[in-house]
């Protein structure tokens, strides 16, 4: 083995930095998953009927359904009754201030290095962290308040905006969509609710951070982002999850509309615990994004930065139903050590005019797996419709593996396709290049990683660009330094 | 400054270089000769420290002292420096970013402060001048859709900005025309002082009229069979090399 691949070995084998649990009491229901659990987690949450019916008609759905196999993901059967579905902070008394947070919690944050104080304020970004399943810290709403604008957590949502929630909700991903995204609507806990009115655009960039932090909880959130008539919201979301053996189911449902001339930016850190070098534990991410373009001229862009997790089914997809929306996937995943990635998107067109873009940057290190899947249909009537994708994959060291699927569907031959894909390996060339230069193995490889995911960094907000590319450093950060 | 002694290396069971002795001192300027395949890149490679290399005998003294045991970098940062024959794309990674990380990498193994932006700035964009290249190339991406041409004077920038003290310079005559030949040449010439050495390994005498070498060695089947003065290349230009043999 060559010097530089000795290297790589050690610097991509590293152990995660944000491992650590918190002591918190935490309320909790019995593990296992039927009606009687359903009916508990939405008296909890004080739900009207209505709600409790979906998900009731969402757990019957999920009952008759089949857990998907025909992703590129390996892992063991999991046990859906051995799981608990609800489990938040115990809560002494409705909180005003961040005072009344427990400090516990609010430690966390900072070993994060999420504060929830000034900082946040002063850099102009709200922030509604939800901790495990509740929501215990919100900020901005004043501000927020003034504009119109309505960001809380789903369940604050269900109780104060229920004519909007009963409107929207499961009108872009059903809960017969999928086999996760049925469980998702029968047990979720919580997570965001995001209402821009119309001619509004939101006045900062909206913020959530999530994580998962109680033994053996799956997660299951909900969040519902509406766009009214030319609305604007850029909406952040990041997370990261501390260090524990067995392995954490997240099921999550992101859903997006926009009416017309609204746009919604959608951009996301993931950064949950990947399982440690021997792929010893670690999340198993099995989320549905979807974004609707309704109106005509609407946008939906996500931007996805993916370096966490030991496993990821995830593919945000935009249906471009409003003549002359645009859809877009820019994405960087990575999988080191043991972790699987199979990600991507699916761009539907069904509007006149409609246009979408794909770019996806994955890289495999250590024995990691990655896969893109992605989907692009034209529909019947979808004239003049274009798309372009660009695929790209880098190969770091010589246990790892990429592989892509691309889909294209066109019932329209007015239509324009481009895709383009590559993969390459991490150069020896590229490597003894720098090294030729002064510049140490671990050092170019973030180099040319950082080079390699640019394009994409570059759709990030400002903020989440830095933060994005010291994640890159020390997800493949390790034994050096 | 360098001292090759008895040298023989080889990938796998093949042998590449055998018995290879070559001395430079400090100030001169050596130019490598030979039929492709001789083993000329090979020897570069080696000495800057390139992986997958069996050396089966001798050492590599540079200063007095074996690198056969540094890294690719370790070497790097003691002043040695290659002109690839074939520089590598970087996608994605700005050219100034790139020089000013390997600039800031040998100045910290020096225990000296990082560059101060604005005078590399300066210092990048002189040069660039000097090599005839544009102002633009401060944009641009690490060898990314350079022609030819460009590649090899971006070396010569890249050299001047890391001043070494000693320079391998692989073909870098080859693929440029007869103006940027002599560009390239006067930016070398600008370069070289009585403190820094040059290996230029070429197969054409058309440079060495504006570099003017103090030694020309002959190398076949991996072994240095001739040296001489300049006009030992004039000869090889002439003759070939079926004489030597």
């Amino acid at each position: 083995m060559s010097e530089n691949l000795k290297k790589i070995k050690e610097i991509t084998s590293s152990d995660y930095k944000y491992g650590f649990k918190t002591k918190i009491k935490e309320d909790r229901i019995p593990n296992g998953l039927n009606e009687d659990i359903i009916k508990k987690i939405s008296s909890i949450k004080n739900e009207p009927k209505w709600l409790l019916e979906w998900r009731l008609k969402g757990y019957k759905h999920w009952l008759n359904m089949k857990e998907p196999k025909w992703s590129n993901l390996k892992y063991p059967k999991i046990d859906f009754q051995d799981l608990c579905y609800y489990s938040a902070p115990k809560k002494k008394k409705t909180l005003k201030s961040l005072d009344e947070v427990d400090p516990e919690i609010l430690k966390t944050y900072d070993k994060l290095g999420i504060p929830l104080d000034e900082q946040k304020m002063l850099s102009g970004v709200a922030v509604d962290a939800v901790f495990d399943s509740v929501s215990v810290a919100t900020t901005f709403k004043d501000t927020l308040k003034k504009a119109g604008v309505i960001f809380c957590s789903f369940s604050e949502a269900v109780q104060n905006h229920p004519e909007l929630v009963k409107k929207y909700l499961g009108k872009i991903v059903p809960y017969t969509d999928n086999y996760y995204a049925a469980l998702n609507s029968a047990v979720f806990s919580d997570g965001s609710f995001v209402y821009i009115p119309k001619n509004t655009k939101c006045p900062m960039e909206l913020s959530t951070y999530f994580r998962i932090n109680a033994a053996n909880t799956g997660q299951f959130e909900r969040t519902l982002i509406i766009a009214d008539k030319k609305s604007y919201v850029s909406y952040l979301e990041g997370c990261t999850a501390p260090m524990r053996d067995e392995n954490q189911l997240h099921a999550a449902v992101v859903e997006l509309i926009t009416l017309d001339d609204a746009e919604i930016k959608y951009s996301t850190v993931q950064n949950w615990y990947p399982g440690d070098k021997d792929g010893k534990g670690g999340i198993y991410n099995f989320v549905t994004k979807r974004g609707l373009c309704k109106g005509t001229n609407s946008k939906i862009s996500w931007t996805q930065i993916e370096t966490g997790s030991a496993l990821t089914w995830k593919y945000p997809s935009c249906i471009l139903k409003g003549n002359n929306s645009k859809g877009e996937f820019y994405s960087v995943a990575l999988s080191n050590n043991y972790q699987q990635a199979d990600t991507g998107t699916k761009m539907i067109h069904i509007g006149e005019n409609t246009k979408s873009t794909i770019i996806s940057k994955g890289i495999s290190a250590g024995h990691g797996q990655q896969t893109y899947r992605g989907e692009v249909k034209i529909m019947k009537n979808a004239h003049n419709a274009r798309n372009y994708s660009e695929c790209d994959s880098i190969l770091i060291g010589d246990n790892c593996g990429a592989h892509t699927f691309p889909y294209i569907d066109v019932k329209n031959s007015t239509a324009k396709m481009e895709h383009e894909a590559t993969t390459s390996k991490i150069g020896e060339e590229q490597l003894f290049y720098c090294n030729q230069r002064g510049i140490a193995t671990e050092d170019a490889i973030s180099l040319i990683i950082n080079g390699f995911c640019k394009g994409v960094f570059r759709k990030l907000p400002m903020e989440f660009a830095v933060e994005a590319q010291k994640l890159m450093e020390i997800s493949l950060e390790g034994a050096v330094g | 400054m360098l001292d090759i002694k008895n040298l023989s290396a080889g990938v796998e069971n093949k042998i590449i270089l055998n018995n290879i002795n070559l001395k430079i001192n400090n100030g001169e300027f050596h130019v490598i000769m030979g039929t492709n395949g001789t083993g000329k890149s090979t020897l570069g490679n080696i000495i800057t420290g390139k992986d997958n290399y069996n050396i089966s005998n001798g050492d590599i003294l540079y200063k007095n002292k074996s690198i056969l045991n540094l890294t690719p970098d370790e070497r790097a940062c003691l002043g040695i420096f290659m002109s690839f024959q074939y520089p590598v794309a970087i996608p994605g990674v700005n050219t100034m970013h790139f020089i000013r990380t390997a600039v800031n990498s040998i100045r910290k193994s020096q225990n000296k402060n990082e560059i101060e932006p604005a005078e590399f700035i300066k210092l990048f964009k002189k040069y660039l001048q000097l090599i005839g290249l544009k102002e633009e190339f401060t944009k641009r991406n690490v060898n990314d859709g350079f022609s030819g041409g460009e590649k090899k004077r971006f070396e010569i920038v890249q050299m001047m900005l890391l001043n070494p003290k000693l320079v391998i310079l692989d073909e870098t005559d080859s693929g440029l025309d007869i103006d940027a030949l002599k560009i390239v040449a006067n930016g070398i010439n600008n370069f070289r002082n009585k403190n820094n050495s040059f290996i230029l390994i070429t197969h054409y005498h058309r440079i060495l009229k504006y570099l003017k070498p103090d030694h020309v060695h002959v190398m076949l089947n991996g072994t240095i069979v001739k040296s001489g003065d300049e006009s030992l290349a004039l000869e090889l230009e002439d003759r070939g090399y079926d004489w030597i043999k």
